[in-house]
C-alpha cells in the first residue's frame, strides 16, 4: 500500500520534505499541514532587503513582495493534500494520527515534524501595538508599517535578526538603539574577537549599541520605554524583540519523546522512542559527525534542505525494509547582510576555541575584505568571510572539507 | 533542461557553485557564469543547486 506521510510544518523544511519524499516514493500520499495561511515562502529576506521593501508599503506592494518570496516548487497536486491555515494540536502515537485545530484527525505511516520555531517574547505586558517580532511574513508586514524615517526604533537582542533589522532600519533613516545582554553582538556565533569588531562596525554606522544590559521593565510612556539593568531608561516609537526562539513542540504530546530542546533524533533523524517520527529543520536536534557526537539544533537556512532529504531517505529505506545509510554529515553554512556587508560562513565557527585572521583586518571591516579561520584544538573547523567575495571564499572551502572529513574518518 | 538565473535577485552567495560545480562557476571577476542547457546526468545536481540558492534565483525548465 502507498505509504501515508504527514508533514507538520509548511515552511522550507516541510516543503523540501514533501519534495524529497515524493522523489523517492512517488506513490506516497502526503499531507502538508501549516499554521500560516500562506504557501511556503523564503524567510531570510524579511529582515534584510524585503524589510526595506515593506517599509510603508501598501497592500499591493506587500502582495508583490510575498509573491516573490513564495517558493517555486516541484510538487504535483496529485497525492498531495495541502492543509494551510490549520495547526496541529496533538498527536496519538499508538493510533499514528495527528489532531488538527479544525477538529480533524489525519492518520499516517510516517510523521515528519517540521513545525520550526516561534520568537521568544520579553516577559512584560504593555505597549503591544508598538512591539514586534520578526519570523513570519505577517510579522514583517506589520513591522514595515512602522518603519518610518525619523522614528526611534529599539531592538532587544543583537543576534543575526536583531543586527540585520537594526542595520536595515538605520539605512531607512530611523534612529536605532540595540540592547544586548552579552558583551558583544552575535557573540555565540562569531566568537569574542569578531563579535567585538562587529560592535565597532555597527557603532561606526550610527547604531547605538548597548551591550551587557538586560531589560528589567517596560512601559508605554512616550511610546515604549524600557528600563535596563543599570537603572537607565531608553524610549522608542517601536520595539523589535529579537531575543531568540522557542521550538514548536507542544503538539508532540508523547511522553516517550525527548523534547528538551527541539526534538532529539538519531543520525537517521528518527526520534528515539518513536520509530515512525522524524524531525527536520530548526526543530531537529541531531548529531553531526563533522563536529563530534553531541546532538545539536542548528538554526541555519541550509539545514531544512539537508535534513529533509535525509528524512526522506530514511523513510524510503525503512519502507523498503533496509537500513538507512549510517552517516549523515551535512556541512553547515550561514550568511547575513549588515550595512551592505556580507558575512558568509562554512563549518561551525561557534565551536571554535581560537581564530586566525587569514586576510584583512578586523579593525577595517566594511572597508576591506576579511577572512577568518576558526580553529578547534588547532584544527580548522570553520571559515567566515566578512565583505569577502563569495568566489574568493569558495576557493577555501575544499581545505575545510578536508579538515572536517579527517574527523569523520578518524 | 534549461538553466536560467535571475540576476536581478542573485546575491552571489555561491551555494550553487558548491552544489553543482559542473554547471555554475565564478569567472575571474567574481561574477556568476553557468551552463545554459544541461543533460540528464546533471539534473540532480542542478536541482540541488536551485534548492540551495538562498535567494531562489535559479529557474529550471524542462
Amino acid at each position: 500500500m502507498a505509504p501515508r506521510v504527514t508533514i507538520v510544518g509548511a515552511s522550507l523544511a516541510g516543503l523540501r520534505s514533501a519534495e524529497a519524499v515524493r522523489a523517492l516514493l512517488p506513490d506516497a500520499r502526503i499531507t502538508l499541514i501549516g499554521d500560516e495561511p500562506h504557501a511556503p515562502y523564503n524567510r531570510p529576506p524579511l529582515s534584510k532587503d524585503v524589510a526595506e521593501q515593506l517599509a510603508g508599503a501598501d497592500a499591493e506592494t506587500q502582495q508583490a513582495a510575498l509573491a516573490k518570496l513564495t517558493f517555486k516548487h516541484r510538487l504535483p497536486d496529485a497525492g498531495l493534500d495541502w492543509r494551510l491555515g490549520v495547526k496541529a494540536t496533538g498527536f496519538d502515537a499508538d493510533a499514528r494520527s495527528v489532531r488538527l485545530s479544525d477538529g480533524g484527525r489525519i492518520a499516517h505511516d510516517w510523521l515528519i515534524a517540521a513545525s520550526g520555531l516561534r520568537p521568544r517574547r520579553l516577559p512584560f505586558a504593555g505597549a503591544e501595538a508598538r512591539r514586534h517580532v520578526l519570523r513570519s511574513f505577517d510579522d514583517a508586514a506589520r513591522l514595515g508599517a512602522q518603519l518610518v524615517p525619523g522614528a526611534r526604533m529599539l531592538v532587544v537582542g543583537a543576534g543575526f535578526i536583531g543586527c540585520e533589522i537594526a542595520a536595515t532600519a538605520a539605512h531607512l533613516g530611523l534612529s536605532v538603539t540595540v540592547i544586548e545582554p552579552q558583551a558583544a553582538p552575535m557573540l555565540a556565533a562569531l566568537g569574542p574577537d569578531v563579535a567585538q569588531a562587529m560592535a565597532s562596525f555597527h557603532r561606526a554606522r550610527g547604531i547605538d549599541l548597548r551591550c551587557g544590559l538586560t531589560v528589567t521593565g517596560l512601559s508605554d510612556a512616550n511610546g515604549v520605554t524600557l528600563t535596563l539593568s543599570d537603572g537607565s531608561t531608553v524610549t522608542g516609537d517601536l520595539l523589535v524583540e529579537a531575543v531568540g526562539s522557542l521550538p514548536n513542540t507542544e503538539w508532540l504530546t508523547d511522553p516517550a519523546l525527548d523534547l528538551s530542546n527541539g526534538v532529539l533524533t538519531d543520525a537517521t533523524l528518527t526520534a528515539p522512542g518513536n520509530p515512525r517520527l522524524l524531525a527536520v529543520g530548526d526543530l531537529a536536534r541531531f548529531p553531526n559527525p563533522l563536529f563530534g557526537p553531541a546532538p545539536r539544533r542548528v538554526e541555519h537556512w541550509c539545514v531544512p534542505g539537508q535534513t529533509a532529504k535525509r528524512a526522506a531517505e530514511t523513510i524510503a529505506a525503512r519502507a523498503a525494509g533496509h537500513d538507512p545509510a549510517p552517516t549523515f554529515a551535512p556541512m553547515p553554512s550561514f550568511w547575513s547582510d549588515q550595512h551592505g556587508m556580507r558575512l558568509q560562513s562554512f563549518g561551525a565557527p561557534a565551536l571554535a576555541d581560537a581564530i586566525r585572521i587569514a586576510e584583512g583586518r578586523l579593525d577595517r571591516l566594511g572597508q576591506e575584505p576579511c577572512l577568518v579561520e576558526y580553529l578547534q584544538g588547532g584544527r580548522l573547523i570553520g571559515l567566515l568571510g566578512l565583505g569577502l567575495s563569495p568566489a574568493h571564499l569558495t576557493r577555501h572551502r575544499p581545505r575545510l572539507d578536508a579538515a572536517l572529513n579527517e574527523t569523520v574518518a578518524a | 533542461m534549461k538553466v536560467h538565473v535571475d540576476m536581478s535577485i542573485c546575491l552571489l552567495h555561491g551555494q550553487c557553485v558548491i552544489a553543482a560545480p559542473e554547471v555554475f562557476s565564478f569567472d575571474d571577476d567574481g561574477g556568476l557564469v553557468w551552463v545554459k542547457e544541461i543533460g540528464e546526468d546533471l539534473r540532480a545536481d542542478t536541482e540541488a543547486a536551485a534548492d540551495a540558492c538562498p535567494e531562489q534565483a535559479i529557474v529550471l525548465e524542462g
